[in-house]
């Protein structure tokens, strides 16, 4: 990937959509711009129709969960353009329950994308046209990729044999699931010894 | 009701619009799809598409794994080419870590990166043949991918999940009988394509059930983020090993095939042009591999140490035992990685926090772009239509569900 060429759209972003845009930067060849949240939809649009950007497929929208952050979801959205053969990854900062403006108006694509976000993180998107669940089950409670969410989910589903119909029951494990911790002790983990006075000030 | 009956004229007959369900359980859904079809009469009006009947919850539970056992899930994504998905995973860690891999690791790659492109178009193509009601293909197509499966079993030991590319190379070296067979077995297959060419490409009810269904134009491949033989088909020259070359694609010569009008048809024989050039570059990967000497994986943090190092070196030992208990730890950063798998862009969004395990990992597989454009494609063909259509769009659950 051709590094000045990826500098020279950054600076053209920032002059172009200043208001839009609150930083960029290129690392390992990757064009991240930091863009604002209520704009993004706007911001979509210009990528697209640009003539120096171009960006005519999204590839992926996703989000990253950084619970305890004031701005505790990222919602990162690729580009391509196959016209120009560059990429960009373009970033927002949501805080939670707040909405995101939707980019189904300018990529048809966002639809399902959009949607698996609202399933997975609970992100709401403003002006979406069917923000419906899309992966999970059917009168699914919860967000499971949120950080709070624990791996093995709330409830489990079995073939009752009496019954005749599938049962949905609370997780019930033999094993409780070890999530071992590998941080040098020399380095990393604060461990609180039972027994101790930290121990006593929790309790 | 009554009162919609009494605006109607005399002589005109009330309607209703048929809705259907098609699946979760349809052969010709290509696993767990639910179709909600609101049909006028034959022709369908609107196609919904209630996905997720495979959901796994990789990504979450990739979250609570280290980097290399998250590999063999990649396999499971996409189980019909399943070392072209690894490859994007084990990129995305190597692009991450600044890793270099050996050149005889990077020709391997490139060849069963290729075989699995063979594997694919093998089962999309003869199974959209059977969803348009031919029987033969699949027979032929199978034997052929039978012994594809075997290549895949003689260098990993696994016919379907192989977890053979691994971060910083390939787990095993290639014994050279398997890559004189590869290569002997390159020279019998064109005339089995040749077979299925005869078979197929001139028939008439294959034509009459593909040519001019489901057209895409080149604006709408973009509008709903297609890729791989999708944009191809619609006549875009797109190929991710073309122009943005990743592994040693820029060194073996390959043309893209692309269509002209968009439509099922074109899609059908742009895989059928590519399984002839996938031949190719497995034939010139051979022939490479022969100059191409020497490890294949990079020998550091990522990748265990010899068998014969750790019966003489206590601190191979103890890396051994540290990269398969803790795994190695990847720098802070995030990165994108994409490869043309045989569907389209199969992508890795991986978020790492410097520690063992990935802090997120976004898997953006190629079908589910192409299944979300289902109603457009479907809205106002034929019923019959839609398992050609979905035929065509070379869906897989695996990955489409995650």
């Amino acid at each position: 990937m051709d590094l000045a060429k990826l500098d020279r759209l950054a600076d053209y972003l920032s002059k172009r959509q200043e208001d839009r845009v609150r930083s960029t930067s290129v690392v390992r060849g990757e064009l991240l711009v930091e863009a604002v949240d209520y704009g993004i939809d706007k911001f979509a649009e210009f990528l697209r129709t640009d003539p120096k950007c171009l960006f005519t497929t999204l590839v992926d929208i996703t989000a990253v969960d950084r619970p305890g952050e004031d701005l505790r979801f990222e919602v990162v959205y690729h580009f391509l353009s196959m016209e120009l053969n560059h990429r960009i990854r373009v970033r927002i900062g949501v805080r939670e329950g707040e909405p995101v403006p939707s980019v189904v108006a300018t990529f048809p694509s966002a639809n399902w994308f959009e949607r698996e976000v609202f399933d997975m993180y609970g992100i709401l998107f403003s002006g979406h046209p069917d923000l419906r669940r899309l992966l999970t089950d059917y009168g699914f409670s919860g967000h499971p990729l949120r950080k709070d969410f624990p791996l093995t989910g709330y409830s489990e589903v079995r073939y009752d044999g009496e019954l005749k119909r599938v049962v949905y029951e609370p997780v019930k494990l033999v094993q409780e699931y070890r999530s071992f911790d590998f941080m040098s002790p020399w380095e990393g983990a604060e461990y609180i010894l039972p027994e101790s006075a930290e121990a006593d000030e929790k309790a | 009701m009554n009162r919609a009956s009494g605006q109607l004229e005399e002589g005109e007959r009330r309607l209703r619009n048929f809705n259907i369900n098609f699946g979760p359980q349809h052969p010709a859904a290509h696993g767990v799809l639910r179709l909600v079809l609101e049909l006028d009469g034959e022709i369908v009006e609107r196609c919904d598409p209630h996905i997720g009947l495979l959901h796994r919850g990789t990504e979450k539970l990739m979250e609570s794994r280290t980097y290399l056992q998250n590999l063999p899930y990649f396999d499971r994504l996409d189980y019909v080419a399943p070392m072209n998905q690894e490859h994007a995973w084990c990129l995305a860690i190597e692009r991450l870590t600044d890793t270099r891999i050996p050149r005889r690791a990077s020709l391997i790659r490139v060849l069963y990166s290729e075989i699995g492109r063979i594997l694919n178009h093998l089962l999309n193509v003869t199974t959209q043949a059977m969803d348009v009601g031919a029987l033969t293909p699949p027979l032929w197509g199978f034997e052929e991918r039978e012994k594809l499966m075997v290549f895949y079993e003689r260098a990993c030991g696994a016919r379907l999940h192989a977890a053979y590319f691994r971060p910083g190379g390939v787990h095993r070296d290639l014994p050279p009988e398997l890559i004189d067979d590869i290569f002997a077995w390159s020279e019998t297959f064109p005339a089995v394509l040749d077979d299925i060419d005869g078979l197929l490409t001139e028939n008439r009810i294959f034509k009459q059930r593909n040519v001019d269904i489901g057209v895409v134009s080149r604006d709408d491949a973009r509008n709903w983020s297609f890729s791989g033989v999708m944009v191809r088909g619609s006549g875009l020259a797109w190929d991710l090993r073309r122009a943005q070359p990743y592994e040693c694609y820029d060194e073996f010569e390959f043309k893209v095939p692309v269509g002209a009008n968009g439509d099922c048809y074109d899609r059908y024989l742009c895989r059928m042009a590519e399984m002839r050039e996938s031949v190719g570059i497995v034939r010139q990967a051979v022939e490479k591999l022969a100059d191409a000497e020497g490890d294949v994986i990079v020998r550091g943090k990522l990748s265990p140490p010899s068998r014969s190092d750790m019966k003489t070196s206590m601190e191979a030992l103890i890396h051994h035992f540290k990269l398969y208990t803790e795994g190695f730890r990847v720098p802070e950063g995030e990165i994108y990685a994409a490869v043309e798998a045989p569907k389209g862009e199969f992508g890795v969004y991986l978020v790492s926090d410097g520690t063992n395990r990935p802090y997120k990992a976004k898997i953006r597989a190629p079908g589910f772009a192409h299944l979300q454009a289902m109603d457009y494609l479907c809205t106002g063909h034929q019923l019959a239509d839609v398992s050609a259509i979905l035929g065509s769009l070379d869906i897989v659950f695996g990955e489409v569900d995650r």
